[in-house]
């Protein structure tokens, strides 16, 4: 029984894994994009982006997902999309809003200083960048970066309300046939996949430290 | 024929006047010591020297070349600042060394960057590398850091990482080299060392504009001293002349509080 149980949990595990990659695949350079349009010199347009950041942080992310997956067909009478599509639409647009805020503050932690330092140095705005803020930044953003890896791990639990068939569902559908357990033995899948995350960050921030 | 010639600046910042008429002028080999309070103007003038800020009024020359007229737009394009800048050097109170490069790393990189510019720097690239190596390694043997070479910044102490600033300001050869208030971020124990690299450096003819709050210095090192109160040069003149016999009423009294003990 608890090889059978394993098995089909670790099925839903794929699911949860393949929206987790792809979450952060496109909403790590979504969130850079947004976070430059937070910081923008032009008041529309960081006004705009503030705002949408507002709406999307300021709501609840299953929320989100039931308006992605039921708006357009409610609303238009579009088809709808595939249920993971949805999900993995609204995931995207929900982290891409709160990386771009953590970007935005390890971009703006960089003391003013080392972009002159840069400047003096007749370095131009993209050498400046890369050679010199990118790092800073990066090292900056891994301790609040891990937290949201591991929420977002924990938040794929979510998309069941749209019935993707991910790890939560999988381990719920037992209770049909009598069984709890499977639902409690999910809890070990998540464990491991966020101390392997743990530890991985871990090994990251320490390759970092040889600067302060 | 003065290596540089500063044109009636003037910079406000909203409402406040920063930097009022400022004109003067620097030749080659001289050191210039800029004194004068907090607030004073004395940082925002270095500042638009290297065009971190922009003057609202005035021109600046260098070699009778025509670096910046705020009558003239074709003279502010951002394109061409970024080349401008190279005329000068600036060495700031904070340091501001790079923390993810070594110190060597700190004085090539920028050189390194320029130099992939030149159209024959794929053909002699190892050469060209090299060179730029041996001569950032010499600057830092200069400045007495040839065993530092390899720390990061935060390995090294504030003495340490001023020094190697001025290795990464000299490494681009500026015509002049501005340094902005160099020792007032470091100890008193740390102050002397940086001194003595820039004493090294008058003593080489480098021409150098030096904001700096250590009068006895300026008076022992600067050729030319200036004076600034409210964004206004109140007194200019030779070095001694004016720490020893100010002639304005103003100066007088802001030396006597350096001098008083």
């Amino acid at each position: 029984m608890l090889a059978a149980v394993t098995l089909s949990l670790l099925r839903g595990l794929m699911t949860t894994l393949e929206l987790f990659f792809l979450t952060l695949l496109f909403a790590l350079p979504l969130g850079l994009l947004i976070s430059f349009g937070s910081m923008s010199r032009l008041t529309p347009l960081r006004g705009v982006t503030k705002g949408i950041v507002w709406v999307i942080r300021g709501t609840p992310l299953m929320l989100q997902i039931l308006v992605i997956f039921y708006g357009p067909g409610l609303l238009f009478g579009l088809p709808l999309l595939p249920r993971f599509t949805a999900a993995l639409v609204s995931f995207v647009i929900n982290y891409a809003c709160y990386f771009s805020e953590i970007f935005r503050g390890g971009i703006q932690s960089v003391p003013a200083g080392q972009y002159e330092a840069g400047q003096v140095l007749g370095m131009t705005r993209p050498q400046i960048f890369f050679r010199i803020t990118l790092l800073q930044v990066i090292k900056r953003i891994v301790p609040p970066m891990s937290n949201e890896f591991i929420t977002l791990v924990k938040d794929t639990a979510l998309v069941r309300i749209i019935s993707v068939y991910e790890i939560i569902w999988m381990g719920e559908s037992y209770i049909k046939k009598g069984m709890i357990w499977p639902l409690f033995y999910t809890a070990v899948f998540y464990l491991a996949v966020n101390g392997l995350l743990t530890l991985l960050f871990g090994r990251f921030e320490k390759k970092l430290s040889y600067f302060r | 024929m003065p290596v540089l010639e500063v044109k009636n600046i003037e910079k406000r910042f909203g409402t406040t006047h920063v930097l009022r008429d400022i004109t003067f002028s620097l030749e080659e080999g001289q050191a210039l010591a800029i004194i004068g309070s907090s607030g004073s103007g004395k940082t925002t003038l270095l500042r638009c020297l290297n065009f971190l800020e922009r003057p609202d009024k005035g021109s600046i020359a260098v070699r009778n070349e025509l670096l910046f007229d705020a009558a003239d737009p074709a003279t502010q394009q951002e394109a061409q600042v970024r080349r401008k800048r190279l005329h000068f050097g600036l060495v700031f109170q904070s340091f501001n060394l790079f923390p993810q490069y070594t110190a060597l790393e700190n004085v090539t990189l920028a050189c390194k960057l320029l130099a992939q510019e030149q159209p024959d720097f794929r053909t002699g690239k190892a050469c060209i590398l090299k060179e730029i190596n041996e001569r950032a390694y010499t600057l830092l043997e200069q400045m007495g850091l040839s065993e530092r070479a390899g720390h990061y910044p935060h390995q090294l102490s504030g003495g340490q990482q001023q020094r190697v600033a001025i290795a990464r300001a000299l490494a681009m050869s500026p015509d002049i080299l501005c340094f902005d208030e160099p020792t007032s971020a470091l100890d008193p124990e740390l102050t002397g060392e940086v001194l003595r690299v820039i004493r090294s450096l008058a003593e080489r003819r480098t021409t150098m504009i030096i904001v700096t709050h250590e009068m006895a210095f300026a008076r022992d090192v600067a050729d030319q001293i200036l004076f600034m109160d409210g964004g206004v040069i109140i007194e200019q003149g030779e070095a001694r002349q004016v720490i020893d016999s100010p002639r304005q009423e103003r100066t007088r009294q802001f030396l006597s509080r350096y001098f008083a003990g």
